[in-house]
């Protein structure tokens, strides 16, 4: 066990110093930050200056190491755009991202998989077609289509929740929460509804087809002769057999929804990350980009690493092998 | 009422409707099995052997239907009993052992947890209860330090063990029938003589009767009390095993015999006749035997052989129609 996760921790610190050379290079060689920083009016001299005092003149290996060290201490320089920290700029967005992917998420599990389960069990019902139909929109709808829809409806036309923005929030220390307030939580529904629409009709196909498929197998026909409630064999045996499969994509697809939130973000205005990342790109604020790459990497190294402790947790024939297949 | 089977099959009838029209998969066979007594199944592969097995315990799978007949367990009809009412039979009153163990248990739950849930539905005993009659069976099925291996999973257990699992699951409620569907065909040829031995002595133990299918005329000759040949959804002969070994009367039943060098070797393994049992969708008319019969005749290819008595077996051919002393 204390291997396995040693193997999976050290698999996770190379993926991330790979994702922070490339947002390295991005920040050091997309762009010239000295002339950035410098604007119109400059000497040689100051240039030179400048070069220095930045330890761009140092040998590149150099320049990673300390854009590590920094990075570990949350520092990832000025935004050329807003002229303050970048990491200032993204703890004020994140919690907004953070709040919207969660509830996204939540969503996606909680409606997809009792969808999924019912498909899958119900093949014949009009229900179960009804919801496979629905599902082909799902997934074949842009996000941003899907989002401008809801808008229509429920912002334009009905007039019942906001269209853009977070809504009042709350306060603790640097996190901001819309959860507890009645303007946060509606602003907080078309946003999430959108973003969580297409991981949901994902994971509902999932959980269908590996439902199917585990249905067939021996050891459930077996549990079946073995006279088992319909219950404990659809939700005891089956269910739990479909979790590796289902863990595994719902883990990337959380991942999916951070990095997607780009486009939910734009579409309602929701003050993330996302938005922020937008605005960065059409400025060529690169630190900023920079930073973005590497915490988003950063989300989706962790989330792996925790989909990897949860199949050791779901699937016993992964665990170290202590009373080894004995003989006849 | 020591003389009601356990088990009686009268004029049972399976049927696959397909959108090329209706296989019949099992074509009007009875048969009973008296209680404690092992009735052995035999026949070429697509004969129906296994179907008859899941129309028994209930679990034809769709489209596959039971089309006529009936079938009583202890004098009660079960075959049109309601999914809730079939359910508590199977486990309880019906076991089932399958072909392959490697398949059979559900890998994520310890044994010891599929041993205590089929005895916690079936009996009414408490978890202490259930945890000691779990212990109690693995004991029985000879696997050693029962007590420590009840909580590993079935891949620390080799193919031979796992059967054994498997056979205590089967008795796990102690039922009075067991269906063993060709229960050592998975397994390694070194221990297939013991799993069989092991399954009629426990199965005498617990004074439980037995349908064992198998291809393997050794066990037969060794485990069966009685023995039916089935060929192409029809019995062709069923009898006392001595009668139906050594004095075969069926020509099907002959040729099956002939074709092995020595009863009683437990690799003698059926061997092909000259050609092949029909598909499904071309039975002949008549006897279903008579295109490979070397003994047929004018009737054989007109009309379809009841079961007529002979000495103590009962034999689908028209060569024992003493009645009508139609013969050649
Ligand atoms: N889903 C299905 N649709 C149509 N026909 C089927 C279906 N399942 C089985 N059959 C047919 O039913 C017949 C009986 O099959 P069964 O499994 O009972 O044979 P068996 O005697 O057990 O053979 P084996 O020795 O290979 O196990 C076979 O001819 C098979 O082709
Ligand atoms: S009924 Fe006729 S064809 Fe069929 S086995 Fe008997 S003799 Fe052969
Ligand atoms: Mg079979």
């Amino acid at each position: 066990m204390i291997a396995f996760v040693i193997r999976r921790l050290l698999q996770s610190v190379l993926v991330m110093l790979t994702v922070a050379f490339i947002s390295f290079a991005l920040f050091r060689y997309v762009g010239d930050p000295v002339l950035i920083m410098l604007g119109q009016d400059f000497t040689q001299a100051q240039y030179d200056t400048l070069v220095s005092e930045l330890g761009l003149d140092q040998p590149f290996y150099l320049q990673f190491a300390k854009f590590i060290v920094a990075a570990l201490q949350g520092e990832f320089g000025i935004s050329y755009r807003l002229a303050r920290p970048v990491a200032q700029l993204i703890m004020e967005r994140l919690p907004a991202t953070l709040e919207l992917s969660l509830v996204a998420a939540i969503l996606a599990l909680c409606i997809g998989v009792p969808m999924g389960v019912y498909t899958g069990l119900h093949r014949e019902s009009w229900l179960s077609r009804f919801f496979l139909t629905i599902s082909l929109i799902g997934v074949s709808l842009p996000t941003f289509l899907i989002g401008i829809l809801l808008i229509l409806i429920f912002a334009v036309q009905f007039g019942v929740l906001p269209s853009f923005g977070r809504g009042d929030v709350v306060k603790f220390g640097t996190w901001s929460s819309g959860f507890l307030t009645t303007s946060g939580l509606k602003a907080l529904v078309l946003p999430a509804v959108t973003l969580s629409l297409f991981q949901l009709t994902l994971i509902m196909r999932l959980v269908r087809s590996e439902m199917l498929e585990v249905l067939r197998t021996d050891y459930i026909k077996f549990a079946r002769a073995r006279g088992l409630t319909n219950r404990a064999v659809h939700f005891g045996h089956a269910l739990k057999n479909t979790l590796v499969p289902v863990i595994t994509i719902t883990g990337l697809q959380i991942g999916g929804i951070i990095a997607f939130a780009i486009v939910t973000e734009t579409v309602f205005q929701w003050p993330g990350m996302g938005l922020l990342f937008i605005q960065s790109v059409n400025n060529a604020d690169v630190p900023v980009m920079a930073a973005y790459l590497l915490l988003v990497g950063f989300f989706f190294v962790a989330i792996n690493l925790v989909v990897d402790l949860l199949y050791y947790v779901v699937d016993p024939r992964l665990r170290v092998d202590r009373g080894a297949a004995s003989g006849h | 009422m020591a003389d009601t089977p356990i088990l009686e099959v009268k004029n049972l009838r399976v049927e696959f409707p397909t959108r090329r029209g209706t296989l019949v998969a099992v074509d009007d066979i009875s048969f009973s099995i008296a209680p404690g007594e092992v009735l052995g199944v035999v026949g070429e592969s697509g004969a129906g052997k296994s179907m008859t097995g899941a129309a028994v315990i209930g679990l034809l799978e769709p489209p596959g239907r039971i089309a006529g007949g009936s079938i009583s367990l202890a004098g009660r009809r079960i075959d049109n009993l309601p999914y809730e009412e079939m359910r508590k039979v199977r486990g309880r009153e019906i076991g089932a052992i399958f072909q392959d163990p490697l398949t059979s248990l559900n890998p994520l739950y310890t044994i010891g947890r599929q041993l205590t849930e089929t005895i916690l539905t079936h009996l009414p005993v408490s978890q202490a209860e259930a945890q000691a009659r779990a212990v109690d069976l693995l004991r029985q099925v000879g696997i050693p330090a029962a007590d420590k291996r009840i909580e590993h999973y079935p891949h620390q257990f080799s193919g031979g063990m796992r059967q054994r699992v498997v056979i205590a699951l089967a008795l796990a409620a102690n039922p009075k029938l067991i269906i063993a569907d060709e229960p050592t065909t998975a397994l390694d040829v070194s221990i297939q003589a013991q799993i069989i031995a092991l399954i009629k002595k426990l199965c005498r133990e617990h004074g439980a009767a037995v349908m064992l299918v198998t291809h393997d005329m050794g066990v037969i000759a060794e485990t069966a009390d009685r023995v039916a040949v089935m060929y192409a959804g029809r019995i062709a002969e069923i009898g006392p095993v001595r009668d139906v070994i050594k004095a075969a009367k069926h020509p099907y039943t002959d040729g099956l015999m002939a074709s092995i060098p020595k009863v009683g070797r437990t690799d003698a393994r059926l061997a092909q006749i000259d050609g092949a049992m029909p598909r499904l969708n071309a039975i002949p008319r008549g006897c279903a035997f008579n295109p490979r019969c070397g003994r047929a005749f004018d009737r054989c290819r007109v009309d379809r052989p009841e079961p007529l008595a002979a000495g103590a077996s009962q034999v689908a051919c028209w060569l024992y129609d003493t009645a009508k002393g139609d013969t050649p």
